[in-house]
């Protein structure tokens, strides 16, 4: 297995994308994807990336990580059994009269038509990175105006949360659970 | 209770952090800070001359003292002139907070005068830094900053505060407890990974010891020192482990490396057990790493995960502060004897010793540095730059004062030894300190020489004149077929200059005159600066030539000669 899946929990401070990228640059780590968003707990984002181990050693991606204050966990994924899926917007040309065939492509992926215009569809298709390369090359016959991918989102089977504080119970006193009161700062940026 | 400004809530924390010397400069984003100096007697304000020694200055007060040391500058230029010493001392792990006034809050990210993006500019090179935007969050970040330097694997960390939120006021709470959650640096060793490594240290023939920085910055002196000599193993110090285990010890063999000594770098080879203890198997200490040890196991002592397997494979990692884990690995350790090995190492050295120095009349390098141990006694602290001089500096240091060799070891910084000989004299105002200075890095921060007469240091200043950046002269010659380029150096008259300054100026050019020129400057009461004009082309040695593996080190120059086949190229 070359990709691995890491899902790192960090604090919502300003700044702190910028750090994370910045180790990443620095020591030269080849990060292929990333997706960040907030967590369960207000003050803390989950974000999920993939490395290639083959260029990179991703051991030292989590301990280079775990050095950033701001940095509440690290878990590498890639030996769990996990979930993983990939969200994709595609703007393909579809004149009236191909509609129908890509409509049929669209419900073969269990995608949806998210956007209707005379001479274009938006397409929102989730899943597997393989299942959205296939999708886009099913669709590129017809046109593709745009593509966009918000790169791997992870998480384990079954009822532990290995990526969570305390594994989810959120005992800690900083962190509260999402709805609770605001977060302090809400941006990464 | 009463309302205080942001400046004066930084100030009470600097207070209770115990901060005796803030090294600066003043400037328009600062100001509001140096407003409050006055009510806080008890911290002395020492006005440097530029920036980065202020950093070097509150760098080596740190390593002297085991505190934090402090330094602070205005925004923009003030900023950004700490940079190289904030840098200094991120690759040397030294715990320093640096506090710099920032443009007032609304201007910033609009290109106002003197805004620099400090806090993005040193985000690789400080272990934590802070844009602080609320007068509320100031007393929990100056408590945050000094618990994250100096914890863990120490470091330095910056704080960026808008003049206005320096003006601002409210209420002060002294948060009295930090609790990061996210930073839990750990101390104690996993008793399992310690249990191991007392079995392997008992399974081991060929044991050595590479001692680090980490040693120092623990203060693990005695424990070291117990585990060497319960398991009767030869003790190696790294350059900036330099004073963690007394030269003078009969287990203790000097420095490894690039200009390591000849012996060490072999046994290393020959070694069936490698014991790294708070050290990071940096480049100029494996040389060629798939060739580092490659008969040994490696048991990794240090507080920084990210340090166990990042150069090296490694059998037994133990993550922990030094001091704690050799405190619960000593007890498990089978007393033990290695005589054979010893002798074996011993041997080595007799047939090539590496350090004599040739009896000529010119005036070597390495006479003077070693005539200024041989003459400064016990308790003298030893503050050196980087290139020749420092390497000669560390080969004919054998003294037995812990911590006493201040270097500049990571980033190798040129013009630490003089602002870093002002901190540590500071911290240590009765002792002996020397600087010994190259030529070259001399000249890149003399301008604190004004600092030091305004202080009345009585710094001693070795300059260790040879005319060239001699290190790099050195490379040219051995690698770049001796096409020398840009590294001869003009220099002023030293004597002149030190009397400009108001200090004493001596200059050494006959061998004879090396001994009382010495003797004269430890009688003078104040700053002395010794213009040593030394043989120019004097390369060190040994040298493991770059890219080359430690087996391959070279310990004199005449087989160097003969030896030396084709280039090698500079890595």
């Amino acid at each position: 297995m070359t990709k691995h899946t890491i899902v790192a929990l960090v604090e919502d401070r300003p700044g702190v994308l910028n750090r994370i990228a910045s180790k990443w640059r620095q020591r030269g780590f080849n990060i292929e994807s990333l997706a960040v968003g907030h967590s369960e707990m207000a003050g803390l984002s989950r974000m999920t990336f993939t490395v290639d181990g083959t260029t990179t050693d991703v051991d030292q991606v989590t301990k280079q990580m775990y050095k950033l204050i701001e940095v509440v966990k690290v878990t590498d994924l890639t030996e769990h059994d996990m979930v993983h899926r990939e969200l994709a917007l595609v703007k393909v040309a579809a004149n009236p009269q191909q509609r129908s065939a890509i409509i049929e492509i669209v419900d073969i992926f269990r995608a949806k038509i998210v956007d209707v215009a005379p001479e274009s569809l938006i397409i929102e298709v989730t899943g597997t990175e393989d299942k959205i390369d296939a999708i886009f090359e099913m669709l590129r016959p017809y046109g593709i105006k745009e593509l966009v991918r918000t790169g791997r989102i992870a998480m384990t089977r079954g009822a532990a949360a290995p990526t969570s504080v305390d594994g989810g119970k959120g005992e800690h006193h900083r962190y509260r659970p999402a709805g609770e009161g605001k977060p302090k700062v809400g941006s990464l940026l | 209770m009463t309302k205080m400004t942001g400046a004066q809530i930084v100030m009470e924390c600097l207070a209770r952090e115990g901060v005796e010397y803030i090294f600066g400069i003043p400037g328009g984003a600062n100001l509001p800070l140096y407003d409050t100096l006055p009510q806080y007697p008890q911290i002395r304000h020492i006005l440097v001359r530029h920036e980065q020694a202020a950093a070097h200055a509150a760098d080596a007060y740190a390593r002297v003292t085991g505190k934090a040391g402090v330094c602070w500058a205005t925004s923009g230029p003030g900023a950004t002139n700490l940079v190289t010493g904030i840098a200094n001392a991120s690759m040397d792990s030294v715990p320093l907070v640096c506090i710099t006034g920032a443009v007032v809050s609304w201007l910033i990210g609009r290109d106002g005068f003197q805004e620099a993006d400090i806090t993005g500019i040193t985000i690789p090179i400080t272990k934590q830094n802070y844009l602080v935007l609320d007068v509320d969050d100031l007393a929990q970040t100056v408590r945050e900053a000094f618990h994250i330097a100096t914890t863990g694997r120490p470091g330095p960390v910056l704080i960026d505060i808008p003049r206005d939120i320096q003006q601002q006021q409210t209420e002060f709470h002294y948060p009295e407890k930090v609790d990061i959650p996210s930073y839990r640096p750990v101390t104690k060793g996993h008793p399992g990974q310690i249990r191991k490594a007392a079995q392997l240290i008992a399974e081991a023939e060929r044991p050595l010891i590479l001692a680090g920085h980490g040693v120092v910055l623990a203060r693990a002196y005695d424990e070291l020192r117990e585990l060497a000599e319960r398991a009767h193993i030869p003790v190696i110090c790294t350059l900036l482990g330099i004073g963690g285990f007394p030269g003078s010890h009969e287990l203790y063999l000097g420095m490894p490396g690039m200009h390591g000594m000849y012996w060490n770098n072999i046994a290393i080879s020959e070694a069936d057990l490698i014991i790294g203890i708070g050290m990071r198997f940096d480049d100029r200490v494996t040389g060629r790493l798939k060739d580092f040890a490659p008969n040994a196991r490696i048991i990794h002592i240090d507080v920084d995960p990210a340090e166990i397997g990042k150069n090296v494979r490694t059998t037994v990692p133990i993550v922990g502060d030094v001091k704690e884990v050799l405190s619960d690995l000593n007890p498990l350790v089978q007393p033990a004897r290695h005589d054979a090995w010893c002798r074996h190492i011993q041997e080595i050295r007799r047939e090539h010793p590496s350090i004599t120095i040739p009896n000529v009349d010119k005036v070597l390098p390495q006479f003077v540095i070693k005539k200024i141990y041989e003459l400064s006694g016990p308790d003298a602290y030893f503050v050196t730059g980087v290139g020749q001089h420092q390497m000669w500096a560390a080969q004919f240091f054998w003294g037995d004062n812990p911590g006493s060799f201040v270097t500049s070891g990571g980033l190798g910084t040129m013009g630490f030894e003089v602002p870093a000989a002002m901190g540590v004299q500071f911290a240590r105002p009765k002792d002996l300190v020397w600087s010994i200075c190259g030529d070259g890095g001399f000249q890149m921060t003399m301008q604190e020489m004004a600092t030091i007469v305004e202080h009345e240091l009585p710094i001693k200043f070795a300059i260790i004149n040879n005319g060239h950046l001699g290190m790099v002269r050195q490379w040219q010659h051995l690698f770049y077929d001796d096409n020398l380029q840009a590294v001869r150096l003009f220099h002023p008259d030293y004597v002149k200059l030190a009397e400009a300054f108001g200090a004493a100026g001596l200059r050494v050019t006959d061998k004879i005159e090396v001994e009382p020129a010495i003797e004269k400057a430890l009688r003078h009461p104040g700053p002395v600066i010794i213009d040593f004009h030394v043989e120019q082309h004097e390369d060190i040695y040994p040298m493991m030539p770059p890219g080359a593996s430690l087996a391959e080190t070279v310990d004199q120059p005449e087989a160097e000669r003969e030896a030396k086949p084709e280039k090698v190229r500079s890595s």
